[in-house]
This record gives C-alpha cells, structure tokens and sequence, in this order.
C-alpha cells in the first residue's frame, strides 16, 4: 500500500496520546491504592493530560489530510454497525472529551468522593473518568487497528498481532512520553513509568517481531492465476491498460524500491525497541534528556514502523498492475 | 433476486479497447461524471476511467497465448467495500445488485477501494470522491431510449460482442446461459466476494486431418498426370517376336 | 453519483453521420447537448457496422474538442525558417489570393511543377480530379506507401482485393487464415465478423511474426519471419498440387490455369498465351481466343467450347510445331523446387506444420463444400443451380504488403486463394462493388509526356492499371514524368503512386524541380516518411541561391502535425463531425459483398474557428483557376460549394454518373445513375446517410463470370465490358514486361540499367526473393527484422495526441523476443540502441513471448516530435516515445542508381524490411539526463489562433461557460 503521512501520523499521535493516557491513569491508580507516591496532580495528571489531548488534536488534524471532503467527515459516524472507520471516529472524540473532563477534574482539583469502594477506597469523578477513558483508549486502539486488521484482502493486516501491536507500540510511546514528562513534573513517579514503558516496549518486539515473522511466511493467497482466471504457471502482464499510470498504480504501491523497505524495516527495528529501551532503563532514575530522547527516538521509530505497516502490506489487486506497454 | 453483471468472453475479445473509451464518452457527461483527466496533454497523463484492458502474454514462445483482458467493475453479490464505508455513501442497490457510490456522501478517504481486492475504484482526483462502474445505470432504466440502447456503454460498443449484459441470477438469462456452457468464472474465488461478473475462457476449434483424407477417388491429379504414352514409332513386342 | 450533472440538460439531439476516425467510415449517431457533443456512438441501423463502435470512434469528443486544432490560415512569418514556427494569421482572402497567382501562373507554364500528395485517400474522387483539371500528373494518395501491393497483387490477379474492394467472407467460411499484420481496413465489420466465426465454431489460424490484437483470438498462431511469407505461401501451393488439394473445376472454369502458354524460348511470344487470331480492338477485356489441350480429342481447343476439358498438367505441341505448356503446368514446375523443407528453412516454421496448414486448407475447402440454393448463370451461358463454397477464407492487408517482395507474395496467396476454389465464394473471399474489375482495370494513366500542357487538364488519369510497357508513362527516353516516378520502368504497376519519395525525388530535382508542393492530411515530416530526419532537412534545404529547394509547401491539416512547421502556408481542415463527405463509388466506397453502398457525411457542429474543409479548398481554387469542371463555359462559377457539387458534378453533361450512388434522378427515384438529385442530400440524411443496394440473391457471387451479375454491371456503368473476369493463375501482363526486357516483341524496352530489374521481378508466376533490404543488407551484422504495426486504439487516427486514447498508448518501447534480449543482456525495461544501416534509435525494450526470436517490433506513430500535436515538450511521446522511421531509408542503392526503398513491382514502400542489431546503452549514457529517446528535435511552439492546453479535463458535454 500507500504509505500516506496524514494517517501514519494520525496512528501514531493518538497511540501516544492513548498511551500517555493510560500511563497517567495507570500511575493514578497505583497511587491510590498508595503503591506509588502522590504526584501533583495538578501538573502531572492535568498537564499530562493536556499533552495527550494536543497529541489527539494533532492526530485528528493530520486525519482530516487523509479525506478527499473533510468537510463532510461528520458523515462517518454513520455506519458504526458495519465500519470499523466509523466506530473509530466515533470513539476517538469521545476518548478525547474524557481526557478533557479527567484533565479538567486534575486541574480544578475536583475530588468529591462520590462513592467508596470496599476497602474503603474513595472514588472521585477522576477516577471514574480515568476508568472510562481507559475503557476508551482500549476500544480506540481496536477501533483504529481493526480499520485494518479486518481487511482480510490484506493477509499482512488481517491477524489478531495488528490489534495487539498497535496496543503495546501506543503503550510503549505513550507510557515513554509520560516517564519523560514524570522526570519534568514528578520525578517520584520515573522510575515507575520508565520501568513499565521499557516492560511494554520489550513486549511491543516480541508483538512486532511475530507479525514481521508471520508476514515473512504469507503466502499470497491470490495469485495472477486466480486473478485473471488462467490456469498457466507462466503468466505475464505486458499493458495495464494505461501508462501515465492511475489511482491504482498510486494508492497501493509504496513505489520505493527494495532496498528503502529493508533499510526502513532495521530502522524502526532499532529506533522503536533496542535504542529507546537503553534510554528508558539509564533514564529510570530522572534523567529527563534521556527519557525525551528515548520518546523522540521512539517516536521517530514509530513513524518509520507505521509506513513499513503500510508498504509492506500487498494489496492482491496490484496483480493486475506489473507491467505497462 | 436480479443481479445484473457483465458476462465478458475472453474467446473474442481482441483487445481494442471501444469498451474503454466508449463507458469514458458516456459516463463523463453522464451521471457519474465528470472522470477527469489530468495532464490530458503533457506528461504522464492519468484520468478516471471505468474499465481497462490489459494484456498478458500466457507460456513461452512460440507456445504463446496473448490474452486481452477487459477489467471490469465485478458488482459482486458479497461487496466487501460496502460495509466498511463510514458513512453510507458506497451501496449495494437491492432492486438490481449494482453497487453504487452516492458522490454527495462520499468524504474521499479511499478506504472503500482498500477492501476492494480487484481495485475496482478509482479516487477521481478533482472531485474527490470515489468512482466506479455503474453499469451506465443512467442508460439501462432511461426509458426515452430504445430498449436496444438500454444498455451499458460499453457492452453496445464492444465490436466483437465479448460483453454480455444481463441477470445473473435469472437461469434463463442469456448470460447464466453462457456461463453456464461456456465455463463461466468469476475472479479471485478464494475471497467469497462472489462477483457478479464472470468471464468465459479462451475456447480451441482444431481439425483434424486423417491420413486417408488426403488420398481421394476424385483426387484430380488422376485425371491431370499423364501416364507416359511412348510414340508410336518405338519398338514393342511385335517387333522381335511372332508367338 | 448524480452530483455533477444534475442541473444539466439531457440529450438535446442525435444526428447521424459518418465517422473518420480511421479509414473503417461506420455509421455514427452524434448526441449533443446544447450543440455540444455529449455522446457518439453506432449507428444500429448501418450496414457496416451495425451499432459497434471502437475506441477511436468513440473518443472523436476529443478530436473534436482538442487543443491541437489549427483554426486560423498561417503564413510563414518573414524572414523565419522553415522549421521554426513562426507563423502568423492570414484571412483566407489572401490565402486563395496567393494560391490562384502563384498556381495560375504554374498553370500556364509546366503544370507538373504543381505536386498534390494527400493522406488520407478517401477524398480522392475529387483531389484527383482537382489534379487532372489542373493538368499535372504529380499526384497520388498514401496508398503507395500504405498497402498498394495488396491491391495490385490481388487486382492483377482475380480482379479485386482485400481492401475496400472484397474480403473474407466469415459468415459462411469454416476456416481462417489471417497472414501478417491486417487490424488495419475494415476493422469493426472485421470484428464483428471474426467473433461471430469463433463463436460459431470456425476454426482461425494466425501467420504472423507478433501475435497481437486479432492473432491474440487465433486458435492457432503460427510465428514466421517477417518477409518470408510468400515463401511459405509457395510451399503450401507446391503441397496443395502435390496432394492434389486443388479445385480442378474451378481452376478449368474459371481461371486461366488450362490456357496453353508458348514454351518456345527462342519465339519473340515466348511466355505469352497462344491465341487463336489476333485481336482486332483495342479494348479493356480479355478476349476468349486463348486455347486449351482437350482431354477427351487431345488437342488444341478454343477455351470453354462446350464438352471439352483440358488438361491442366502436360507439355504439348501445336500443329505447327510450337511447344506449348498450360498455365497450371508452369505453376507445377515453379514451385517443385518449394518444398515445406525449403520453406521451412526461410519462415522458421517446421515443414511439418507448413504441411498441415496446407492440408487443413484443402480438407476444408474440398471436403466442407457449401451449397447455396441460388440459381446462377455463368459468362458461357451455362445455368447452374447452386452457388458453390469451398469454406476457406484468407485476409492479409500491410503485414503482406509492406515488404518489397510483397507483389509476388500477394500473388502468391490469390493464386492459393484461387487453387482452393474460394473467390467471390461463400465462405471465401468475396468482392465488393465497384469490385470485380477487368485485369487490369481500365483506368490508365498518359502515356507520353505530351499529355502534359499549360492550361490544359492532363489528358488521361493521374494514376491508373497499365497492361504492358506502353501504358507506362514515361518520357520518349524511358525516363519518368511524374515527380514520384511513378508509372516509369523503375516501378511501372506503381498504381497508387510513390508518394514515399516524391520529397526526396523533389529535393534533389531528381527526375525535375518543382514549385509547390501540396500536401493534404499526410504527416510527412514525421511518421508518413522514411528517413524522417534526413527528410525534415530536405524540407528545409535551400539552393545556391538561397530559394528553398521545394521552393514553396503549403499544407493542409486539422492539426498541430509535425508537417505543419515546414509549410510556407497552413491552411486549417476541418474535423469529420464539421463537414459534407462522400464515399464515393468513384473512390473508396463502404460496398458489403451483397452490393455497392456509398455514404456521406452531413455536419453535425459548426465549423470550428476559421477551419475550412479542404474540399471547400479546392472547389473554390478550382474556380478561381477556370479548371473546366469547374466554371462554365463562359468561365463562371459553377458550383455553389462541395455539396453543391457533390448533387450536380457529372461525369460527363448527362451521364448521370455523380460522387453518390443513391438518390439520384431528379426526385430521387434513382439508383446507381441518374440526373442530379437536388435533394439528394436530404435523402441520405433521412437514410442514416447511407445508400445500400442489395443485389439480387443470383448477382451475389461468382461475379467475375456472373453473367446477370456482369450485365447488370454494365447496364449502371459500373463497367463497360460484360466479359468474364479469368483468373491470372499466369499472369501475361507481368510477362509482357518481362518480354521486353528480354527483347521480345514490339513494345517499348526498358533502359539498359533497368532491364535485368524488370527482367527478375516481373516473374508471370510467383517466386520467392529475398527482399530488397535484406539483399544489400549484412544479415550477421543485422541479425534482426524490424517491424511496426498500429494499435487498434490507433489504427489510421491520424490525431493520436487525442486526450482519452493517448492514455492507453503513451509511448511506446521496442518487444524482443525474452530469449533473444537475455542473449543480448538485455533486461526487460533496459535503454537501448537499435541500429540498422541507415541510422539507429535510442528506446526502451520490453521483453515479449509473443514475438518470433528473429524479429522486434513497435507501435507505430506513438513517438511524437517535443511540442508536435500541442502535447507539452516535455510529454512521454516525445521522451519515452520513438519512430523506427528513422532506421528505414526511403532509397536503396542498386541498379546502377537509387532506387525507392520499394517493391521493384508497384513502388509500394518497404517499411517491414529493414533489418537491424540492438545492444544496451552504454553505462555512461545511462547517467541522468539521457533517459529519453533518440533522436530528440528542437519542440514546436503552439502556433497563433490555437486553443491553449489545460493541464487538467473534467469533459462535461455542455458549453464551456
């Protein structure tokens, strides 16, 4: 496919975002049940809030790229039934507006206890929002991995690994971003976040690694035989039917030769797992430089591994698109 | 229930592509238009278009087939690029199994044509919006026209007849017929996408020639070769001897 | 959907006309909107075409509407080069101002320093005429660089041709044997009838070096060797005698394959038919006086005397002693020698094969015999009660045609044709009125140069059929008198002209100079010539003095065409949809094989700008020249304009011979001849613009010996003789060419240097020669042949620059066979050079299994000049795109001087015979900036009055606001 930058910036940014949220709240949580010290929730949980909700914004601007009529974009809340497209961008403002609300309730310091859980833990709307968003950046990373991983044309998207992957790589980022901002805002909570953001990134290899393994092993499952219906081990297209080429030729070849993709491939090998991982673990004890650079380095991974996604995805209808005369 | 779908016969088809230009002429005035061209005089010029023949060289010299085959819009009966549209614009009509794009709908985000496995769409780059085969649904209902012309552009122009216009799911019909005799397939089975358009394959007439054949009674060398006749002067018989 | 074009009107009006998108003229209904064209499609209603339409008919929107379209008349700007675009707008005022003084003045002086050369050839019932009016004989359409030797071959043989003039009958035929490359003529009827064959159940074989486009549906293709198809077609002759697969009947009947030939070498008519009295009247027929070897008395007989039958094989001796050999007898001994093995040899096809191609063809044609219920009577006045097929069908057209031994090798297939019992046959091939004709027809050319005089028409036809040296039109010392050299020694059955070379003739004042030259619809500074570069410098040489050497080039065109940079005038056509046209039965009509149709076309739009038709040219030329067919006596205006014309021209004061067929008689109750019509116009309008007159059911076939058939013919005027039509198994008019470069008899001789040319080549029966190219050719040098063809999406568009259809074909690279490339390192897509003897292109090469090891082939005309056609310089037919004209030389040397690159025969121009060597580019030009083709020319400018291009189309069908 088509590596296009609107949404392999929409992808990325929002599983920052959804990441940095669920740090956030994952922190919170711990720090209720007093596992971990109390930051200032003020900066911490309002501000980091915050950031997640600029990475959303940006992410949904960069998606309004992708769109032949933006302006029309209110329309595809409409078919939640069937789109996965349409479930995503019905999720996705809603995500946005609970981190809003659990930013604001941080920022105002609105903790009526609303109610008390057995053990006597008091819950405020912080955490009920906390709990919602949580629920929320679940249901987005499915909604925007099964965008893809349900078109079963595309064997390399179509597996549970798409779902999982973009879970743990928003997680890793996210939670990379938020030990970064902790060393800025409550360094008590580093160590915490940078150990969990290494655990998820060490797991976002074994997730990406199986899914670059399992690719490796697809076998198409069309071929040009079954695609013009001739059953001829040597078939070969000589004229497509047009040569200044067309939507097809654009929208479903990365158009970059071999050696780009391998070279892309090792890039976001290194810069999503080994080189951020080095970064997270010399950062565990406050060093907000290098937890910044594991999180730009990671992202700029990120960046790399969401156009692999994409070019490395063949389209079976790019059989019919070989040769032109 | 109706399904109406091009029945295309690679057995004729020489690859001349009316059909291609002929559904362009047609459909960028009509209803689905405009399919616009960019670059129409300058480099690399690339436009909207509905259908396209292609060409592939099937074997190895001289056990060569050459195949001219017309890409076609399949309309199939299971369209994976409807249900994923996020706001209704890509459908399926029931009256008559054409799947349609409502331009007014249609927010350009391309998806549709990612869960299309045969790249049946095209993304027309001025007004972005997805296009497609509508099988000239602005000619086959438009009863100011004569019932002959009630069809689509493309299966009216095509000079060898290879394109066949009907329901596919009337057993009756002139296209279950062909399908039916003249192994019709449809593309990419392995998806379950069922598309109604089907293709009929490349059909051989041999002779065969028997070797008595080529030996006749009437064979008219018998009557042209003549058998050497000596003059009448040379020597026979009756010259050396009297029995 | 809906959203664009729910505001707009819907089809306001449909118009019939006919479509010039190629040469196939089918029947066109024209939907417009607001009086733009919204929709063309067939016409249901057309004989020819019976509602299908192709990719060019239906992207004639494009043409129309194109920015490529001159719409103001130019001049050469003073003081600019020819070459350099530079022009600026005239009014057409001072265009026919220019034109009457400068060509009056050629007029009164040496009328053949006026040269006339069109391209398109369907026009030429009036440029012709407009020539001989004139009174020069310097004029000629492409066919002689397209396919004459398809028509002469055919023509001198049984009397019609594949062409417009006949073709394969599919309906009936049960097998189909297409030789080259034929996608050409006739290609929707062809179409339609190919897929009705397959689908009835016929059986198709494809002889072709590619296999493409028709060959791509064959049931069987059989790969040969560009050029060797005659001696394949010699090899099946030999097998079908030696089988004795041939229809003897037939042959006895209807061909001249009994008639006694002279064998006595040393006689001076030695070669020629033994006749029984010599004839006393010149006339365009073949009198009965030849003679047959009777079986039954076994001796001489005068042809067709009832009970006889002749002996077909056999050597013989007249009473006086001459020995005598019938025509099939000649034939046996000449192809003896042409074994399968021997032909194998040179076709690359396994003799095994050949044999059974020959087999296929006789089993079929004798054993699947067709019996029409038809009563018919034959020329002898024999009453037969069923028309008889022999179901075989051949159809060959440029693939035959284009090589400089085609003439023989197009023999070869009609006299196989005929060897199989298949002509004007059900199920084979059939002809088409005004087809079939005398052999050879009886239009001839002057044949002394005094025939041209100031102030006077040419006292005979521009071109014609010559019967025998005398015909030709020579001066008294056997050198040319037309500027293409046409008609002369060096190609005397040169019937279409050697419209190929008269530039290059003309350049070099070689046999003369002229004045002006011009040029009508042909291309000739790009893919209409040969040496394409050497060619535009020609056009661009000047003299000493500093004149030009074609001192003065006026073009005419619709378009943007690489020509029109040269001319010192541009004079700017109209398109199909803006004119009145006729297809003529004087020219190239639309006949079915059921009977003559002509058909015209009525606008269907306004013209465009200040767009004239060209025939509106030179009707109003004719007039300000006082051209006698078209003023009065009294030197006035005659007609109004060309449909004026077209309704009131006579052949003659009375003949009642016109430009159209139907409608004639003054309230159109007339079919064929009859007084002008002043509604006749009108009348075809209302008929689909077409006229089609069915012949009865007994006038159908067997026309050349069709008694009703012929008289029938003669009563309309269609012929003047009633006489049968033999077939030219022999052919004496090629012997009588070669009588006199051997001596014999009392006709004109050949120059010395050209005796030994004719004397080779004007074989009476066929014979296999390697082609010219390749006799003064190093074929391990030049190991490979080179050959183009023409898209289907092409096929005869002149614009193909036209917005929809240059998509499908953008530029175009050379396909090498995969085995062949790899042993050059050629990898599919790579750069290379092709080079032949006479130059070498810079393309690219794409890997093909389709074409035979031993020769490369591309896409005709794809490769544009930079700017040409107002495409942007920087456009991939320029870039990508290239011509393989520039490997093929429009001159070869040999017999003592330079002879055209052409048939020694009929002049037709040998474009399939250049042989040529590729290699990859070497690795220093493959750096950035040499990724184009080569050769690259300085890009045309866009010229005053022309519309500018948008960079982007959303074609609407409504006015542009």
């Amino acid at each position: 496919m088509h590596p296009a930058f609107s949404v392999i910036f929409l992808t990325t940014l929002i599983g920052a975002a959804q990441g940095l949220f669920l740090a956030l709240f994952t922190a919170q949580s711990y720090a209720a049940f007093k596992l971990l010290p109390q930051p200032d929730a003020h900066a911490f949980y309002g501000q980091g809030s915050l950031l997640a909700l600029v990475l959303l914004v940006a992410g949904l601007v960069a998606s309004f790229f992708h769109l032949g009529h933006p302006e029309r974009a209110w329309r595809t809340a409409t078919k939640w039934r069937t789109s996965w497209l349409s479930r995503e961008v019905i999720v996705l403002p809603a995500f946005m507006g609970v981190v809003f609300l659990y930013g604001l309730a941080h920022w105002l310091d609105w903790h009526p206890v609303l109610m008390t859980l057995p053990g006597g833990l008091p819950v405020d709307p912080s955490a009920i929002l906390g709990v919602a968003g949580t629920v929320l950046a679940f249901a987005l990373f499915i909604c925007t991995a099964m965008i893809y991983a349900c078109l079963k044309f595309l064997a390399e998207w179509h597996s549970p690994l798409t779902v999982i992957n973009y879970i743990l790589l928003g997680g890793a980022s996210g939670f990379t971003l938020a030990a970064a901002f902790a060393a800025a805002t409550a360094p008590e909570l580093v160590g915490f976040l940078a150990g969990w953001a290494a655990i998820i990134t060490v797991l976002a290899l074994f997730g990406r690694g199986a899914s670059l393994v399992r690719n490796a092993r697809l076998k198409p499952k069309s071929t040009l035989q079954t695609a013009i219906g001739i059953k001829h081990p040597k078939i070969a297209q000589k004229t497509q039917g047009f040569m200044g080429g067309s939507f097809n030729t654009r929208e479903f070849f990365h158009g970059q030769p071999v050696a780009v993709l391998r070279g892309v491939k090792w890039f976001f090998l290194l810069a999503v797992f080994p080189v951020p991982l080095l970064f997270q673990l010399s950062g565990m004890h406050g060093g907000f430089g290098l937890l910044l650079t594991a999180f730009v380095v990671q992202y700029a991974g990120l960046l790399a591994e969401r156009w692999y996604f994409f070019a490395q995805a063949n389209h079976p209808q790019n059989l019919y698109y070989q040769s032109i005369a | 229930m109706t399904q109406l779908a091009l029945v295309i016969d690679l057995n004729v088809c020489v690859g001349c592509q009316a059909c291609v230009t002929s559904c362009k002429e047609w459909n960028t005035s009509g209803s689905a238009g405009p399919m616009v061209d960019q670059n129409p005089y300058g480099a690399d010029p690339t436009g909207t278009f509905f259908n396209r023949v292609q060409t592939f060289e099937v074997g190895e010299f001289p056990n060569t087939e050459t195949v001219h085959f017309p890409k076609s819009r399949p309309h199939c009966v299971e369209p994976p690029c409807v249900p994923v549209c996020p706001t209704g614009a890509s459908y399926k009509r029931k009256e008559d199994g054409i799947v349609l794009v409502d331009y007014d709908k249609c927010i350009g985000c391309k998806y549709c044509s990612w869960a299309c496995p045969y790249g049946a769409r095209e993304l027309d780059e001025q007004q972005q919006v997805m296009k497609k085969c509508t099988l000239c649904v602005d000619r086959i209902y438009d009863m100011s026209m004569v019932e002959a012309d009630r069809k689509p552009s493309c299966v009216k122009a095509c000079p060898t007849s290879a394109r066949l216009f009907g329901d596919i799911h009337d057993p009756e019909s002139a296209v279950s017929l062909a399908i039916r005799e003249s192994g019709g397939y449809p593309l990419m089975p392995e998806w379950g996408t069922h598309p109604a358009n089907h293709y009929l394959p490349r059909r051989k007439t041999r002779i065969k020639i028997h070797e008595d054949e080529l030996e006749r009674a009437d064979n008219p060398l018998k009557v042209d070769r003549q058998l050497p006749r000596p003059a009448m002067s040379e020597p026979t018989l009756d010259d050396v001897t009297t029995w | 959907m809906q959203a664009a074009s729910t505001s707009i009107p819907s089809v306001q009006e449909v118009k019939n006309t006919t479509c010039y998108m190629c040469a196939c003229r089918c029947g066109i209904r024209v939907h417009l909107r607001d009086g733009v064209v919204r929709y063309i499609d067939g016409n249901p209603d057309h004989p020819l075409n019976k509602g299908v339409i192709c990719a060019k008919g239906s992207s004639g929107i494009m043409k129309q509407y194109s920015p490529a379209r001159l719409l103001k008349p130019l001049k050469r700007k003073a003081g600019a080069e020819r070459g350099a675009g530079e022009f600026e707008e005239i009014e057409w005022d001072e265009v026919f101002a220019t034109l009457a003084e400068r060509l009056g003045k050629i007029r009164a002086t040496d009328p053949k320093k006026f040269a006339l050369f069109t391209g398109r050839d369907q026009m030429q019932a009036l440029t012709g005429m407009f020539a001989r009016q004139f009174g020069t004989p310097n004029y000629a359409a492409h066919g002689g660089f397209c396919s004459v030797n398809m028509a002469a071959g055919m023509i001198y043989t049984v009397g019609g041709a594949c062409w417009e003039f006949g073709g394969p009958d599919l309906d009936r035929a049960k097998l189909f044997v297409m030789i080259g490359t034929a996608e050409d003529h006739h290609s929707n009827p062809l179409k339609i009838a190919l897929s009705k064959f397959k689908r009835d159940g016929g059986r198709f074989i494809s002889i072709n070096p590619v296999r493409t486009g028709y060959s791509a549906i064959a049931d069987e293709w059989v790969p040969i060797r560009p050029g060797t198809d005659g001696a394949l077609l010699l090899a099946i002759i030999h097998e079908i005698i030696a089988t004795g697969l041939y229809d003897r009947d037939f042959l006895v009947k209807y061909s001249n394959a009994g008639q006694l030939i002279n064998a006595k070498e040393t006689s001076d008519e030695f070669g020629f038919f033994v006749r029984t009295e010599v004839p006393t009247e010149e006339a365009c027929y073949e009198p009965q006086d030849k003679l047959w070897w009777d079986r039954t008395t076994n001796r001489a007989v005068l042809t067709h005397k009832p009970g006889a039958d002749p002996y077909l094989l056999g050597e013989f001796t007249l009473a006086d002693g001459t020995p005598v050999k019938p025509a099939f007898q000649l034939l046996n001994e000449r192809v003896k020698d042409y074994t399968p093995e021997w032909a194998s040899q040179i076709t690359g096809i396994p003799a095994e094969s050949i044999r059974r191609l020959a087999h296929e063809m006789g089993v079929t044609a004798r054993d699947q015999k067709i019996e029409l219920p038809i009563a018919w009577t034959d020329s002898w006045g024999n009453e037969h009660d069923t028309v008889t097929g022999n179901p075989v069908a051949f159809h060959a057209m440029r693939g035959l045609a284009a090589h400089s031994n085609g003439f023989q090798t197009i023999r070869a297939m009609a006299i196989l044709m005929s060897l199989l019992g298949t002509i004007d046959r059900p199920g084979g091939f059939r002809h088409k009125a005004p087809f079939p004709r005398p052999i050879p027809p009886c239009a001839r050319t002057p044949n002394d140069p005094r025939a041209v005089q100031p102030n006077r028409p040419l006292d005979g036809m521009a071109l014609g059929w010559p019967s025998d040296p005398d015909d030709l039109f020579v001066n008294d010392d056997g050198s040319p008198v037309r500027i293409d050299k046409a008609f002369s020694w060096e190609y005397p059955l040169s019937v279409h002209g050697l419209m190929h070379n008269a530039i290059t003739n003309a350049w070099r004042g070689d046999p003369y100079r002229i004045d002006t030259l011009l040029i009508f619809m042909a291309n000739m500074a790009w893919n209409s010539t040969m040496n394409t570069a050497e060619v535009r410098q020609m056009l661009n040489d000047k003299a000493e003095d500093g004149e030009y050497k074609i001192p003065f080039l006026v073009v005419c065109d619709a378009f943007h065409s690489e020509m029109t940079a040269f001319a010192d005038l541009i004079l700017p056509d109209t398109t199909y949809l803006e004119r009145h046209d006729v297809m003529s039965m004087l020219d190239r009509p639309i006949s079915e094989f059921d009977g003559p149709v002509d058909s015209v076309r009525i606008p269907v739009v306004p013209v465009s700008g200040d767009c004239k038709p060209f025939q509106e040219v030179l009707i109003e030329l004719g007039t300000r020249l006082k051209l006698p067919a078209f003023v009065t006596k009294e030197g006035e205006r005659k007609f109004r304009d060309y449909p004026d014309f077209v309704v009131n021209w006579e052949s003659e004061p009375g003949s009642g011979i016109g430009f159209l067929a139907g409608w004639r008689g003054k309230g159109g109750e007339k079919s064929l001849r009859g007084e002008p019509n002043p509604n006749q116009w009108e009348m075809y309008q209302k008929n689909n613009c077409v006229f089609h007159y069915e012949l009865p059911k007994s006038y159908q076939y067997m026309r050349n010996w069709n008694k009703g058939y012929l008289e029938w013919s003669q009563r309309n005027r269609i012929t003047r003789y009633a006489e049968p039509i033999l077939i030219h198994i022999y052919s004496e008019v090629l012997q009588r060419f070669r009588g006199a470069a051997q001596g014999r008899g009392l006709t004109r001789k050949p120059p010395e240097h050209l005796k030994k040319r004719i004397d080779t080549y004007f074989d009476p029966l066929p014979f296999y020669y390697d082609t010219l190219e390749a006799q003064v050719t190093d074929k391990h040098k030049y190991p490979l042949a080179a050959v183009t063809q023409r898209p289907m999406a092409m096929y005869h568009s002149w614009d193909s620059q036209n917005a929809w259809l240059r998509q499908i074909h953008t530029h175009n690279y050379l396909y090498v066979n995969a085995l062949t490339a790899r042993q050059q390192g050629i990898a599919d897509g790579d750069w290379i050079w092709v080079e032949s003897q006479w130059g070498k292109v810079r393309c690219m090469a794409r890997h093909s299994e389709a074409v035979e090891p031993g020769t490369v082939w591309t896409w005709n005309a794809i490769g544009k000049a930079a700017g040409a056609w107002n495409l942007t310089p920087d456009a991939n037919e320029s870039q990508k795109g290239f011509l393989l004209n520039h490997l093929i030389s429009e001159e070869l040397p040999g017999a003592g001087a330079r002879v055209s690159n052409s048939d020694p025969i009929t002049g037709q121009a040998a474009w399939y015979d250049v042989r040529v060597r590729i290699y990859k580019v070497g690795a220093g030009e493959t750096a950035a900036g040499l990724q184009n083709t080569s050769p690259q020319f300085e890009p045309m400018k866009p010229y005053p009055g022309m519309k500018t291009r948008s960079s982007i189309l959303a074609y609407l069908g409504i006015k542009p606001k």
